[in-house]
């Protein structure tokens, strides 16, 4: 009885104290539960705290950031730091800036705490420290949760409540779950002689440790690499085993895969210089150890039906049946650096925290809203969130989950506080503008690229649209129901992409050609480029479901990319700009051009129905006059026609723009009318 | 009534961040390294290179022989030893350049007290300028910049070194990081006596060579450059390093307060721009008299505006630099003064083109590229471009929401008058009526328009304005034309949006000129519209027929209104439209806008009397004219359909192919619109 009434209760005096009685046990009571003060749950208590939300962040630590306390374990981080880009933009600056976290706090940007383009990790914890104290956000330390359960109740407002349990037996009960608790349990593998390998965890970091061993290291991540890098130079050689080749992430474009920071060992291998590196199952490997201490490589297969203990010499090794065996030479040395899995094991099996399939079982199930998929009010946040774009995109990273983690605030705040996903209205004239604008600052969708994107909303008759920026596309199908917005009258999607086919640790991305610079072959673009999708109606979950493999969303009513660009810059008017209002305009009907006054006037006089730019301008007397200098200028654009008697004369032979007007004409059906000039394309450049 | 003098009219135009990325002007620009080496070229031939030796294979023996020679270095002058040195400390580019340079040149002097530092700046005091930098570690990257910046001005300037950190926060404003190094230019030269201290300029960038030299070279430049010529052709060492310069107009009668003027303000901005001295008898400028600043930029000449005394300057200069430079402080700045920003159309070239002409006492105009600020945008919730605000103290800000003219927004920021404005005399309500009150009105016409609202304070006012315009509270009154007329409107139970509407009504005239601005005023009424077309001025006669024609049924169907030609030469672009070839002038059409789009003309053969219009107007409500024109077809929005055909075939054919569906055959749609674009 006593967990129903103190569910009744909430609302009323004991949730100001926040502490209920559960059958003689205290507990203590919060609308949402945070687990681990890393960057992606203090940037979820970010978003609380600024919505005025009950919140607690949990950490088993006495400090925030405490994987980045011991990890990397050789101190750099390969995230970037750039300082400068030239521009002032503090939004595009973030797409360079991989460290810092959101906030409205200038001072919490991470150039502000180090020069180093690849910063030390111990910055990474100081940043962590100030920013859960100078935004002064609730984070309880010392607290390891250690066991997660649920409590139904129909009032709850998931139907159940979370109830925590920490190391000391205290209790904690929630609403709402966010698992920040990213991934940090070691990938181990067991095959006999595995009692020989020392993890990444707590391997020597002093290369004098190395001087003169030969090594040998399981793993060919960023973690196997950076270990490698470090003991290069003072090693006999060194071997790297793994199960599949290769990932270099600039060949992948994805920031996960082997960066080039540290991939020294591939020079010294491809260059004979005794290093190497090899692909083989490490399930089939075994290690024994001889007198010496040395460590032979055999394989599991030779093992079976023997003891190992009967000594080395009654194994046999690879080499006594192949004399050239590739890793015949023994080790001093065996290291292991498989990376890390998310902890299962504090979550009881109510809660269905499920690993996913395949080359993401060290991730939870989670569903494209970061919704687990066993639990509702579950979410996942930060780097056990990467299910959703693993080997993609960002989302494992703090430049990529800090806008997840807003975004999963967005869906809360709709979800259980009926604050709509925030937008912003304009009038259709501004579309082209919003979208060329976001296109060029936006880092949310810059990093989230083919994961989050903008949804314009349109209104009805698309006199005006409403902009959501930053929507997990993945559950674009929920729009209504998760935004709180309406999408009655059609939609377009913003969203980024890589050329298909170009990324791949296969691919060569250096190939002659790779890039496209005309408009007309932009649908081929290679790099990272804005793609426009335009839908009549919102796709359904069944459209969602069936889309083309690969494909982030399904087939729309029209679609439009535009251009890559060398400097990611998109806005040159004749590339970008154009013809992504010429493909607004097919799509709406509607003409998005701005005109001046003086046409709008002309307009007015012969035509029954009005561009939208003089409807919601001049109409509404807020028109561009402009000064007599800026008429002159239109007129010598040829934006404005000059109608001074002087120049008028009722058979006037055809002026130098006549031709290229009938040539227009006859070839795009355009009617050929006094009003040919405000037809001109150049109007609204 | 107290003046309005020291008031300050505050505004803001956010402007487009549009198409491209124009406006933003390049203040980041550096000298390019050419430029820079060139300064350096005196020193180079010291350095001349490395030579490492390697003892037992090369035998030099003079040096290898030596019991502890071995990772030392040797520094020569020709074939002169100069000094020999331990390689430990050398560890990197950066340390061997800053302690070569150390050695061989030992002018730099090295301080680790505030005392030393103070004792060499009096030394100095009168005869040279200081340059002292404190620097976390020596052999960084920092101590070789300053060290290489020696080696070129040393001879100009004393520099003094330290890594002490006390220093530094003796010497910097605010809690410095000790991690980072500081440069500050201490002016000593021009100190006349040992009790002064020296001005101290502090490098803002981060210390790198090329911004040591930029800094001197500001450092070195002139504080006021007094010049003669046009701004548009004046370029300084502030312009070709990217900043700007500030214009401070001057007359012979008060050329020394504006010299000294424009030396306080150039010492607030030293080392951010530059200001200059421009003196108006000198140079033919197309100025108002009461304009007395403008800011180049090394893209733009800004227009100019004005400030009303010389101690109220340097708060506009310190906006100007707010809006063209620093705008993260606006918040701040906010508070206390005010200023309009004014933002370039991108593709028109308008600098300030607007409000070139205006030099309004008191208003600062300023501009923000939201392309550059988006936070600052979204904070003032701007969502549409252009955009212009004005920011008064104490007031919510106010957007324009008129036409886009010169004169209007002028008129919008010249009537800036306190609303509501309290009268208190019958001279006050009778000269406000004739637009004389309050005094910094802009002279030209313009309407009145007073409240007549009874209160308990103002009660012998109003009975005597009621008394003399006869009317009684609540009611408006409506001066037109200097208050030559002024007519009573009683106000019964109106809305505030009624009270609008039926103010805006009486705004119209009865029989206007239709002209581009006021067009849209009449087209709010729905009513079609009796329109004569003239190709100047109206005749005395045509005019009183007309205007008897519209005051004679008081609640007109339709608006009587004629158009000058010569005015709205866009006029002739309408009669092109309707008739082949343009019909004799005057001409009197009847256009329904709202309803069917026809047009019907007067025969020109009648004369256009009253009468004959009436008559005419009868029968073509009797349906018994034929419209000359009638422009049935809605807008027509471009049609950019795709045809996969002709030049598109082949990208139309591979995306058709690739993407398997008619439908995104619009990708390829750009091919039709580049090719309209003209070459």
């Amino acid at each position: 009885m006593a967990p129903a009434v103190c569910g009744t209760l909430l609302g009323l005096a004991m949730y100001a104290s926040g502490l209920c009685a559960v059958s003689g046990a205290a507990f203590l009571y919060r609308d949402y539960c945070v687990i681990g003060a890393g960057p992606a749950g203090l940037q979820a208590a970010y978003f609380l705290q600024r919505a005025g939300r009950d919140y607690v962040v949990f950490e088993r630590s006495h400090a925030p950031g405490s994987f980045f306390a011991l990890y990397p374990r050789h101190r750099k981080l390969i995230s970037i730091n750039k300082h400068y880009t030239g521009k002032s933009n503090s939004e595009f600056n973030l797409r360079h800036d991989w460290n810092s976290l959101l906030s409205h706090d200038r001072r919490l940007l991470f150039r502000r705490y180090s020069r180093d383009f690849f910063p030390n990790a111990d910055t990474m914890v100081r940043y962590l420290e100030d920013f859960a104290s100078l935004l002064k956000l609730r984070v309880q330390y010392n607290t390891a949760i250690i066991h997660v359960t649920l409590e139904k109740n129909e009032q709850a407002w998931n139907g159940h409540y979370f109830l925590l349990t920490d190391q000391d037996k205290k209790n904690y009960k929630c609403s709402s779950l966010l698992v920040a608790a990213g991934t940090w349990v070691p990938n181990v593998v067991n095959f006999p002689g595995s009692e020989y390998v020392e993890g990444y965890e707590t391997v020597s970091i002093n290369p004098e440790d190395f001087t003169g061993q030969t090594v040998l290291i399981l793993g060919r991540g960023n973690s196997a690499f950076e270990t490698a890098e470090n003991i290069l130079g003072v090693t006999n050689f060194i071997h790297m085993v793994s199960r599949s080749r290769v990932r270099l992430s600039w060949a992948t474009h994805y920031v996960g895969d082997l960066r080039a920071i540290n991939n020294g060992l591939l020079d010294t291998y491809q260059l004979k210089s005794l290093d190497g590196l090899l692909e083989g199952d490490l399930e089939d490997l075994a290690i024994v150890k001889d007198k010496k201490g040395k460590l032979h490589i055999t394989l599991r297969f030779y093992l079976e039906n023997r003891n190992i203990s009967a000594g080395i010499d009654s194994i046999t090794l690879p080499q006594d049946e192949l004399d050239n065996f590739a890793t015949r030479a023994p080790y001093d040395r065996v290291i292991r650096c498989l990376g890390w899995k998310f902890d299962f094991s504090i979550y009881n099996r109510s809660l269905r925290m499920m690993p996913g399939k395949g080359n993401i079982k060290k991730y939870p199930q989670i569903k494209p809203s970061y919704e687990s998929r066993g639990t509702r009010g579950l979410f996942v946040l930060g780097t056990a969130s990467h299910s959703v774009d693993f080997r993609k995109s960002a989302g494992g990273f703090i430049h990529g989950f800090r806008y997840t983690t807003r975004a999963v605030h967005r869906l809360l705040e709709n979800r259980h506080h009926g604050v709509p996903w925030p937008s912003t209205v304009y009038p259709i004239t501004q579309l082209t503008n919003s979208i060329i604008k976001r296109v060029n600052e936006a880092s949310g969708l810059y990093q989230m690229f083919s994961v989050l994107a903008d949804i314009i909303l349109l209104r009805e008759n698309a006199t005006a649209f409403e902009y959501l920026e930053e929507y997990p596309v993945g559950v674009l199908a929920e729009l209504e129901m998760q935004t709180g917005r309406k999408a009655h009258n059609g939609l377009f999607v913003i969203i980024m992409e890589y050329g298909r086919n170009f990324s791949g640790a296969d691919k060569d991305v250096f190939y002659y050609n790779r890039a496209v610079g005309e408009a007309q072959h932009a649908w081929q673009s290679n790099f990272l480029h804005p793609v426009i999708y335009y839908y009549k109606h919102l796709p359904t979950e069944r459209e969602m479901r069936l889309r083309p493999p690969d494909w982030p969303l399904p087939r729309p009513n029209a679609i439009h990319h535009i251009v890559e660009d060398f400097l990611t810059d998109w806005t040159a008017p004749n590339a970008h700009i154009l013809p992504l209002r010429r493909f607004l305009e097919n799509c709406l009907g509607t003409d998005l051009r701005n005109f001046f006054a003086e046409s709008c006037f002309l307009f007015a006089f012969t035509h029954q129905k009005l561009p939208p730019s003089c409807q919601q301008g001049y109409i509404r007397m807020q028109g561009l006059l402009g000064s007599q200098e800026l008429r002159q200028h239109a007129v010598q654009a040829g934006l404005l026609q000059d109608y001074t008697p002087t120049d008028l004369s009722g058979d006037r032979p055809p002026d130098s723009h006549h031709g290229s007007q009938e040539h227009l004409t006859r070839d795009h059906g355009i009617p050929l009318r006094p009003l040919q000039h405000l037809v001109n394309a150049k109007d609204e450049l | 009534m107290p003046a309005q003098k020291d008031r300050w009219v505050s505004f803001l135009v956010f402007l487009l961040f549009s198409i491209s990325q124009c406006g933003s002007a390049s203040l980041q620009q550096e000298p390019s390294p050419q430029h820079y080496f060139s300064g350096l070229e005196a020193g180079k031939a010291s350095l001349q290179g490395l030579v490492r030796v390697n003892c037992p294979k090369e035998d030099v023996s003079r040096y290898c022989g030596k019991e502890n020679a071995l990772r030392k270095a040797f520094l020569f002058r020709g074939n002169r030893l100069i000094r020999e040195f331990p390689t430990d400390a050398l560890f990197d580019v950066n340390s061997i350049v800053a302690n070569v340079l150390a050695l061989l040149f030992n002018e730099v002097k090295y301080v680790e007290t505030l005392a030393d530092l103070e004792n060499i700046e009096n030394v100095l005091k009168g005869k040279s300028n200081m340059v002292f930098a404190y620097v976390p570690a020596t052999g960084t990257a920092e101590h070789r910049a300053v060290m290489e910046a020696a080696f070129v001005y040393g001879t100009i300037h004393q520099f003094v070194l330290t890594t002490e950190a006390a220093l530094l926060k003796a010497t910097s404003p605010d809690d410095p990081d000790v991690s980072s190094a500081w440069l500050l230019f201490c002016h000593c030269q021009q100190v006349p006596e040992p009790a002064q201290a020296c001005r101290r300029t502090a490098l803002a960038q981060p210390l790198t060579l090329l911004n040591i030299h930029r800094h001197l070279k500001l450092m070195g430049a002139p504080l006021v450059t007094e010049v003669a010529e046009d701004p548009e052709k004046i370029s300084t060492v502030h312009l070709q390093l990217g900043l700007p310069l500030v214009f401070i107009l001057s007359q012979k009668d008060t050329y020394e307060a504006d010299r000294r003027t424009a030396e306080f303000v150039a010492w607030q901005l030293l080392g951010k721009a530059g200001v200059a001295l421009l003196s108006r008898d000198l140079v033919e400028l197309n100025v108002l008299q009461r304009s007395n600043v403008a800011l180049k930029t090394p893209d733009e000449v800004g227009g100019w505006i004005s400030s009303l005394d010389s101690s109220a300057l340097e708060r506009v200069v310190g906006c100007l630099l707010i809006s063209a430079i620093d705008l993260p402080a606006f918040p701040e700045a906010q508070g206390e003064v005010s200023f309009l920003i004014i933002q370039r159309i991108c593709g028109f070239p308008i600098p300030g083109m607007f409000f070139s002409t205006l030099g309004t006492p008191g208003v600062l105009l300023s501009r923000v590229n939201c392309w550059d600020w988006p936070g600052l945008c979204s904070q003032e919730n701007v969502t549409q471009f252009p955009t212009l605000r004005i920011y008064q103290q104490g007031q919510q800000p106010v957007t324009y929401g008129g036409m886009w003219g010169a004169e209007e927004l002028s008129s919008f920021i010249l009537l800036q008058v306190p609303c509501p404005l309290k009268l208190a005399t019958m001279a006050e309500a009778e000269g406000y009526l004739r637009g004389e009150f309050p005094s910094e009105l802009p002279s030209h016409h313009h309407t009145s328009l007073l409240g007549v609202f009874s209160s308990a304070t103002s009660r012998g006012l109003l009975g005597l304005v009621g008394l003399k315009y006869s009317v009684s509270p609540p009611a408006l009154l409506l001066a037109r034309s200097g208050g030559r007329s002024v007519e009573g409107i009683a106000l019964s139970e109106h809305s505030v949006q009624d009270m609008l509407q039926m103010i805006r009504y009486e705004l119209l005239d009865i029989f206007p000129e239709i002209t581009v601005p006021n067009l849209p005023q009449y087209l709010q009424l729905g009513k079609p519209f009796l329109i004569l077309f003239s190709a100047g001025d109206i005749s005395q006669v045509e005019s009183e027929e007309m205007l008897k024609l519209a005051k004679g049924r008081p609640q007109q169907t339709f608006v009587v209104c004629w158009l000058n030609l010569k005015k709205t030469p866009v006029g002739y672009g309408i009669l092109r439209t309707h008739f082949s070839t343009t019909p004799p002038l005057p001409l009197l059409l009847w256009v329904n806008l709202h309803a069917g789009g026809q047009v019907f003309k007067f025969p020109s053969e009648q004369p256009i009397t009253e009468m004959n219009i009436l008559l005419w107007l009868e029968k073509l409500q009797a349906g018994l004219e034929i419209p000359s024109s009638k422009w049935a077809q809605v807008y027509n929005v471009p049609k950019h359909t795709l045809h996969c055909s002709q030049e598109l075939g082949l990208a139309c054919a591979v995306s058709v192919k690739v993407l398997r569906s008619s439908h995104w055959c619009v990708t390829a749609i750009y091919v039709m619109a580049v090719s309209e674009v003209p070459p």
